[in-house]
């Protein structure tokens, strides 16, 4: 268990030394271990002098939710607390945020419907919390089960969307987003999503950092708004509830402001490139004339299905997005130069990530795109369902 | 890039949907061009000493006495203003004002246009204004007025200005007054 002690200029209040994110993530030596998503993920907070976290029981991510809890108990988060119910939650991260402090949480699924009406609330008040959102179904009939439905409803929301699609990238991304959220001419919530189960619940070797390091602690007072603070004006009467005085203001003060939010996330971009080392991630053939354009475990899925390929002598390339908001628009664009077919795997039922990919190539690129294959509700994504595609649209000797 | 003037009644599209993007360290931005801090403050001096009505917006930041940084800045956009033969006026809070802003006497991140069009001020410098109010202001003014609006950040600039500086303490305002001098006196003004 960390003693907890006064946060001073070179140790945050667990005694761990403070350190900059290139450091945690670019060169602090690392060593193997084997952990599920949720485990790594506690992994992550710890290292990230995380002030305030607040919980909710929904599968698939209460295991997470309980690991941060539990670094509550040993003196490595702030604050930690259970609200009423994902409503509460999401609202009482605004709070926590809005205060100050470096905030996270965890939902899934149902919750995060339920949730709904604070995210972009969260992007409006410019607060650069973190939701780690371990994605289920959500539609009727109810299922547990893995399904990246969910996202769809997040992607006009006004807060950053990143994809992890495993628990190494969990991990790394977790930290990551702490920072870019926090770099003041950005300044808004980030969501970072892995697929439920197929990486919370997984098991996988993972490259950690000594957990005797942590980020420097967010710093409120560089905030693009002031951060409530009672004690030092002028915060104490500048955070004036907005929607009150919304009969008092032009049109054009809403359109601004939500403007103001988008340019905040394109704002991202180049902080994200650096983290992530890139938008994009490209597995496969450079010269490819088949691509798969994918997010999270269906990349996975398709690096298979491209090995599969490459033994028919068949050339493909995975272009995994990191990020979803932004959208990666230049960067997928370059990497499709040459490319003939698209195809894009998914997990549910609705194609939202086929939808994005289409609205980016829109007059762009000629390539014919393939919104598939899809599944849905828990069902898995074998290789052969990403190769059945692929025979289905394209004339291939030896299939 | 970053028209100046009218561009329809509407804040879209925003400056970073053109293309532009804050500044890196150690640069400035004058409409869509990435250019050295000094270039900018040269430029900014002349915009300043030459459109009409001149006007430096004070924000919060730098009108309450809460550190010593924030003393030292307020001393010095006192001195910058003469030397700019520029007015001032302040944002004093972001609070929509109710029931109608007195645009003689402040600025407001609600309905900065009021101000501006009221004063005819053709340029314009907003200094300790927080990042989220400076840039829902500016996009407004870019869009309904044609002032050319200048940006001096603390923080990291603000790409729907026509002009920013970023990282500016008071070390760098120093600077920007010794500047702004010598421009004034190549103007002969």
């Amino acid at each position: 268990m960390a003693t907890i002690k006064d946060m001073t200029d070179t140790h945050n209040w667990s005694g761990q030394k403070l350190v900059t994110a290139d450091h945690m993530l670019f060169e602090a030596p690392r060593e193997k271990h084997f952990m599920t998503g949720s485990e790594v993920l506690k992994e992550a907070v710890k290292r990230c002098t995380v002030d305030a976290s607040v919980s909710y029981p929904i599968t698939p991510q209460s295991e997470a939710a309980h690991l941060i809890g539990e670094l509550w108990a040993e003196g490595y988060v702030g604050t930690y607390f259970r609200g009423e119910n994902e409503f509460g939650v999401m609202s009482e991260v605004a709070g926590c945020a809005m205060a100050g402090a470096r905030t996270i949480t965890t939902t899934s699924g149902p919750g995060t419907l339920r949730a709904m009406e604070n995210f972009p609330q969260w992007s409006g008040t410019r607060i650069p919390c973190q939701l780690i959102l371990m994605a289920r179904g959500i539609n009727s009939p109810l299922t547990i089960q893995p399904d990246n439905l969910e996202v769809s409803f997040m992607l006009e929301t006004g807060c950053m969307i990143w994809y992890a699609e495993n628990v190494q990238e969990l991990f790394d991304m977790t930290i990551a987003a702490f920072i870019v959220a926090e770099k003041p001419d950005v300044h808004v919530p980030i969501i970072t999503v892995v697929d439920g189960f197929f990486v919370s619940h997984t098991r996988e070797s993972v490259m950690l950092p000594a957990d005797d390091i942590a980020l420097l602690p967010y710093e409120p007072y560089k905030a693009p708004l002031p951060p409530i603070d009672s004690e030092t004006p002028p915060g104490r009467f500048l955070r004036d509830p907005f929607v009150m005085k919304s009969n008092y203001i032009s049109y054009a003060t809403h359109a601004s402001w939500q403007w103001e939010v988008r340019s905040a996330v394109e704002r991202s971009r180049p902080y994200a490139k650096h983290f992530l080392k890139g938008l994009v991630h490209v597995t496969g053939t450079p010269d490819a004339e088949i691509a798969f354009v994918t997010c999270g475990t269906a990349s996975h899925q398709a690096k298979e299905a491209e090995r599969e390929l490459m033994k028919l002598g068949v050339k493909t390339k995975v272009i995994k997005l990191r990020t979803i908001r932004p959208f990666p628009k230049e960067e997928l664009l370059a990497e499709l130069e040459g490319v003939k077919h698209i195809f894009v795997p998914e997990f549910n039922v609705v194609g939202w990530l086929e939808k994005e990919v289409k609205t980016a190539l829109h007059n762009n690129h000629t390539a014919e795109i393939v919104g598939g294959p899809r599944v849905a509700g828990g069902m898995s994504m074998p290789a052969e369902a990403i190769l059945k595609e692929v025979f289905e649209h394209i004339n291939i000797e030896g299939k | 890039m970053a028209n100046q003037g009218p561009a329809y009644y509407s804040p879209y599209p925003a400056a970073i949907y053109e293309g532009v993007i804050t500044p890196p360290e150690g640069k400035a931005l004058l409409l869509e061009e990435v250019v050295d801090e000094e270039v900018a403050m040269r430029e900014i001096a002349k915009q300043m000493l030459t459109k009409e009505n001149a006007t430096i917006f004070p924000g919060p930041q730098v009108l309450y006495g809460y550190n010593e940084e924030a003393k030292k800045k307020a001393t010095l956009i006192k001195e910058m203003a003469e030397v700019l033969n520029a007015k001032m006026i302040p944002m004093y809070d972001y609070r929509p004002k109710y029931p109608k802003i007195d645009a003689e006497v402040e600025i407001n991140p609600n309905h900065p246009n009021l101000t501006i069009w009221h004063n005819n001020i053709k340029a314009a410098i907003f200094i300790g204004v927080h990042c989220h109010y400076a840039n829902v202001a500016l996009k407004m003014v870019r869009c309904e007025t044609d002032c050319y609006t200048i940006a001096i950040c603390g923080l990291s600039g603000h790409e729907d200005a026509m002009a920013t500086l970023r990282d500016q303490h008071s070390s760098e305002l120093e600077k920007f007054i010794k500047i702004a001098r010598e421009v004034k006196a190549e103007l002969k003004l």
